[in-house]
């Protein structure tokens, strides 16, 4: 077997396929990236830190990842309960409602974002009877909340889902027999096993939704300094002709989106270790 | 245990499992509760809302919304958007996945991380790099200029910012499906005289169809849902740059709400056709699958001759 695997690989098109690809993955993605980087260049140290301290950008800055991160933690918990029940228990309809979870990677986020806001304006089915208790959730940072909720409910559901569905229940029922609560369980057996999974979705949520625009720029109201996305203030830059300020405020969120696409890496590689061990 | 207790194995097993179960009966009840209610909150409603606004000035006003020739206009936009960056990843998504999956070389891992990227670029910034590219003041703006090309705030932008957000789907379905499948049927087609070509063509994809094809639905989905990074390069002019996203934003913000809704549902219904795609793609790959293991265990464990009578069961 060790002879076979070290044999010379007898399939033709390596170099085609390979040069393809990497003239494909430059053209379209990898120089139109540095384009935004070299822009950046042109900056001074000095103004470039101007454009990116400005009172309203930090604002916008604070916004987004400040209601990113609540968006993310809300879907942690929701996510892990509804993958669970997903698993776990017996549910009329229960491949449709599976199948539905995915709709906010399917759904246009411009879609989304006009059918939440007709949902919660004040005049909406559930944003009329919040309004009389004194919430206003429409053009409100509540707004952005709820819509950055609806697109990162798959990410958690699907990273843990497979995962309990490879869950040894032995572990659970071992637990049970030497006297451990349902509670304990829970706490000691099962969240430790998923806890890699549910990290990595919540930081696939958060990355996902630090850079949304279609679906919040409806119900946020789009407020400077109050509900005003970071997305949103790259646009409101680009149509006033200021391309380096927006070069500048976009290279800090993509600095992020790297430095976070490495955390999710590194986390995928953990979550697969670890359900390899789970089954070895 | 079962030379002691012979008579009753269905007791002893049904007593511990009803003494287990019966304090928790109201867990699971409350927890699924919770779920569907969090599901119908966040995820059902929002839906329902988009068909019920979109209807509600009546079936007559729904049809003459979509009718509308800047609606028209904007559907035959979308579709070219489409027509276009489907095709192109494709064959990318193919020729890295035939590259990734059959071949062990150095820096594999970087390089699956690279095609990945555009996922977690901002849709704003995909616009923006291509502004900053062939924008007036962009780096080709100038030799555009001259030659009288029009990138951004046209067709081409449009189509260059839809590939760029859906570059990685393809490659992404595939990349798993052929590591997972190994080169062993290639080999031998290889060995038995079959060129690249025909390895790819009769023994590669016949294998990976499904996952292929909910690549190019997945693409497909995208392309025609894309706002962020379409409204950075479009410019906005109507009947000329507008993509269906767009004309839905258009209509919402000049108060044309139920018109907005209504080309809005279209493109709900394009979701809720590639979910139930996907359902089916996923039973088909699943059931081709366990066919092929089926065989393999047939082949492994017993002679050849043997699988006749195996059919029987």
């Amino acid at each position: 077997m060790v002879l076979l695997q070290r044999r010379r690989n007898v399939l033709p098109g390596f170099g085609p396929a390979l040069g393809f690809t990497l003239l494909y993955l430059g053209l379209i993605v990898l120089i139109p990236l540095s384009a935004a980087f070299a822009k950046t260049f042109t900056l001074t140290w000095e103004s470039f830190w101007l454009t990116v301290t400005h009172p309203r950008v930090l604002a916008a800055f604070r916004l987004s990842f400040g209601v990113s991160l609540l968006a993310a933690a809300i879907n942690a918990v929701f996510g892990l309960l509804v993958a669970w029940v997903l698993v776990r228990y017996p549910l009329p309809g229960k491949r449709v409602i599976d199948a539905l979870v995915d709709l906010p990677f399917a759904l246009p986020t411009a879609v989304a974002g006009i059918a939440l806001t007709a949902v919660y304006s004040t005049k909406g089915v559930l944003g009329a009877p919040l309004a009389e208790l004194g919430i206003k959730v429409a053009f409100t940072p509540l707004g952005v909340l709820m819509a950055l909720i609806f697109i990162g409910l798959p990410f958690v559901v699907r990273t843990v889902q497979p995962v309990l569905e490879d869950m040894d229940r032995g572990y659970e029922e071992a637990a049970h027999s030497l006297g451990a609560t349902p509670l304990q369980t829970f706490t000691r057996v099962i969240f430790p096993t998923v806890l890699p999974a549910l990290i990595t979705g919540f930081t696939l949520a958060f990355a996902r939704a630090l850079g949304e625009y279609g679906s919040v720029v409806f119900i946020s109201g789009n407020m400077p300094m109050i509900s005003e996305i970071v997305p949103l203030i790259i646009i409101t830059k680009l149509e006033q002709y200021d391309y380096t300020g927006a070069t500048a405020v976009a290279v800090v969120m993509l600095v992020a989106s790297f430095i976070l696409l490495l955390v999710i890496n590194l986390l995928q590689w953990w979550v697969r270790k670890r359900r390899a061990e789970d089954r070895g | 245990m079962s030379a002691v207790l012979p008579a009753s194995p269905a007791a002893s097993i049904a007593a511990p499992a009803r003494a287990r179960r019966e304090p928790l009966t109201w867990v699971p009840l409350l927890l699924t509760g919770l779920a569907l209610a969090y599901l119908a909150l966040v995820l059902f409603l929002p839906l329902a809302i988009v068909f019920i606004e979109a209807l509600r000035k009546g079936f007559s006003f729904y049809l003459s919304a979509l009718a509308e020739p800047d609606a028209l206009e904007a559907i035959k936009l979308t579709l070219i958007a489409a027509a276009i960056s489907v095709p192109l990843n494709l064959v990318f998504g193919v020729s890295a996945a035939w590259a990734i999956a059959k071949f062990e070389f150095r820096g594999k891992a970087l390089l699956i991380t690279l095609i990945d990227l555009p996922f977690s670029v901002s849709p704003v910034i995909a616009g923006l790099i291509f502004v900053l590219m062939f924008g007036r003041m962009g780096w080709f703006g100038p030799w555009l200029g001259e030659h009288d090309l029009k990138i951004i705030f046209a067709v081409p932008g449009i189509v260059l910012a839809t590939v760029f957000v859906t570059f990685p789907f393809v490659a992404r379905e595939l990349i798993p499906l052929m590591q997972a499948q190994g080169r062993d049927e290639e080999e031998a087609a290889a060995l038995l005289g079959a060129s690249g070509w025909q390895t790819l063509w009769r023994v590669t994809l016949p294998n990976v169809k499904w996952g292929l094809l909910y690549g190019v639905i997945l693409t497909n989905a995208r392309a025609m849902g894309e706002f962020g990074a379409v409204s950075v390069v479009s410019g906005h002019i109507r009947g000329e740059t507008n993509t269906l996203p767009l004309h839905i934003e258009i209509l919402y913000n000049e108060y044309n709400f139920t018109a907005s809704y209504a080309c809005a549902s279209v493109l709900a219904l394009l979701a809720l056709l590639t979910l139930v795609a996907k359902v089916v793609v996923e039973a088909r790959q699943h059931a081709a699958m366990n066919a092929a293991l089926a065989e393999a265990r047939d082949l492994g464990t017993e002679p050849v001759p043997a699988r006749a009578p195996a059919k029987d069961k």
